[in-house]
């Protein structure tokens, strides 16, 4: 009995790829993959309906890059100050600060983008619009911010002890112990805990949703509106009845979203695990 | 002589590197604070004067340019509370086999990467599931019903992780104890470990009602409509929901300028629920720690 319930989150599993793949594979009916994997978006334009998707999966590596540059710096010194620097009081508050940070909604940050983020983009820059790439990226960098800082902050925090001590009793500073000792230990441990907040950003929809723009554009700009795999989907279902081409090719954008953020969530637990037996065995 | 002068020069070098990396990096890690702080000052200047009994308590008006968000939140109460309730039996299953029964083995590691794949599945992919499976293929339609069974999946492996995190503090000596009094395992579970633990899942519960309190993509096409007059009479009914309700108020309002307010009271009331249950978890989590004997 309890096997069975153990094993409810490897049904649901099972149940997601299933029904996803069900719904996306007679996409093919109406579009060969070539067009899938096109640079045009227009479903909806009756006379040469278009299903490509790479406009969307550009703006999806836009944003996750525009992300991450901000997001992981950020998230790796507030990792460090946290593990290695602040007193206990401060650690606490840092810790509980960062938890709440997470824990608000993303409908909430996305509210936020668009109400106080996006016009003061808007005017700062001179643009037309602030609902912009930048916009998103800014946004998407604050909330992975959260996931990179804790989870770099335990994998700092899992560097055994007698190695800070083997270092300092070598007349290190605490600066260099950190830098030349700490973080090479926990290197595969932070490269697990960025590639886990940048699957985070891959997979956020609301926050984009509400400040990107949505338009379907293949671009290299952070100045320009863009659409991602996750706000495309969610921008269009609502109102696209199932059993037609345009559907289809909805669910087909999910199983895209589900592979990259899958692949990388394996290879972020790959390199969290390599960190845990590197330190046994040393 | 002219050695020491080097060897101290050195030294100072490396100190003031020191305190340079320690400031910056403290700096850095204070962004955090900020942004937090901006967004609690900006919707709390912006929203707090919607607030007021009638926000809470009546239904919107005049195409949602006046009046409350109460259908929104009797919305969000129920698909929260559903999703927990449906959740949480097969959370705490999971967990009790895991930590008590499984003795390890490649079961246990399936299901370890099972729970941490279904952790990293973007919430609008629960939305996609909740739409082919619970809406289409089990003819539940668009109804509170597909949404807190979308939710709890989704909460799922974040119940399935805490409460596995609560048995596992529980020390083995309760277990040996109970066992040596010849109690048997299942006995020793439910009288001995599941009490001791009883802190820590219900503080990962409150987690998990948060966190579904505040999704919006799985249940924007599963369970929620965009205005309601009236509450939801079972569970096969629409409802409104507060997360989608600052969705589409913020996007698709015709009426922007006047409801501008009503907008940010609305944001206001879903990150101060999110907010107090997250901090009353923490809190009880920190006492309990404290307060435990072992």
């Amino acid at each position: 009995m309890f096997l069975f319930l153990a094993s409810v989150s490897l049904i649901a599993l099972a149940f997601i790829l299933y029904f996803i793949l069900r719904e996306a594979v007679p996409v093919f009916r109406g579009a060969t993959i070539q067009e899938l994997l096109g640079p045009k978006w227009r479903p909806t334009y009756e006379a040469a309906p278009r299903y490509g998707i790479l406009p969307m999966i550009g703006g999806t590596l836009l944003v996750t890059i525009g992300s991450m540059a901000l997001a992981i710096p950020l998230g790796l010194a507030a990792a460090t100050f946290i593990a290695e620097m602040a007193p206990g009081w401060l650690k606490d508050i840092a810790k509980t600060a960062l938890e709440l940070l997470a824990s608000i909604p993303s409908v909430v940050y996305g509210f936020f983008g668009l109400m106080i983020l996006s016009p003061y983009i808007r005017d700062s820059l001179g643009l037309l619009t602030g609902q912009t790439a930048l916009t998103a990226s800014l946004l998407l960098a604050v909330m992975a911010l959260p996931t990179i800082a804790s989870l770099a902050e335990d994998a700092l925090t899992a560097v055994p002890r007698s190695y800070r001590e083997a270092s300092a009793a070598m007349g290190a500073t605490h600066w260099e112990t950190t830098w030349r000792v700490t973080i090479p230990s926990a290197f595969s441990g932070l490269i697990g805990a960025v590639i886990l907040g940048m699957g985070r950003s891959v997979g956020e929809t609301m926050a984009v949703l509400m400040v990107a723009g949505n338009s379907p554009q293949l671009t290299f700009s952070f100045l320009k509106s863009i659409r991602t795999l996750t706000s495309g989907i969610a921008l269009d279902i609502a109102e696209t009845p199932s059993g037609t081409t345009h559907f289809h090719a909805l669910f087909f954008m999910g199983v895209v979203l589900l592979v990259i953020t899958l692949a990388m969530n394996w290879i972020a637990e790959w390199f969290r695990g390599r960190l845990a037996k590197g330190h046994l065995k040393r | 002589m002219n050695n020491m002068l080097i060897e101290d020069r050195k030294g100072k070098h490396r100190k003031a590197k020191q305190v340079t990396a320690v400031a910056i990096l403290g700096f850095l890690s204070s962004v955090s604070f900020l942004v937090l702080g901006a967004i609690l000052y900006f919707l709390i200047r912006n929203g707090a004067s919607a607030f007021s009994w009638e926000f809470l308590t009546e239904f919107p008006r005049r195409m949602m340019t006046e009046g409350g968000i109460f259908p929104a939140i009797i919305g969000s109460i129920y698909l929260t509370a559903g999703a927990v309730l449906v959740a949480l039996p097969f959370a705490l299953g999971a967990a009790i086999w895991l930590t008590e029964y499984s003795g390890g083995g490649w079961w246990v590691r399936a299901i370890r990467i099972g729970v941490n794949t279904l952790a990293g599945v973007p919430s609008i992919v629960f939305g996609l599931l909740g739409l082919a499976l619970f809406v289409i293929t089990f003819g539940f339609g668009v109804s509170i019903l597909s949404g807190a069974l979308t939710l709890a999946i989704l909460i799922l492996p974040i119940m399935i992780r805490s409460a596995e995190e609560a048995l596992n503090a529980v020390p083995r000596s309760f277990r040996e104890g109970a066992l040596a009094l010849g109690a048997s395992r299942w006995h020793t579970v439910h009288t001995v470990v599941l009490p001791s633990a009883l802190p820590g899942i219900l503080t990962g519960t409150v987690l998990s009602l948060s966190r579904a309190m505040g999704e919006t993509a799985p249940i924007m096409f599963t369970a929620v409509a965009y205005s309601m007059l009236r509450l939801p009479n079972s569970p096969m009914d629409k409802c409104m929901a507060l997360p989608y309700h600052i969705f589409v108020m913020a996007t698709e309002s015709p009426s922007y300028g006047e409801t501008r307010n009503l907008q940010f009271g609305a944001a206001l009331m879903l990150l101060a629920l999110v907010l107090v249950l997250n901090l009353f978890a923490i809190v009880w989590r920190t006492i309990s720690r404290r307060r435990k004997a072992w």
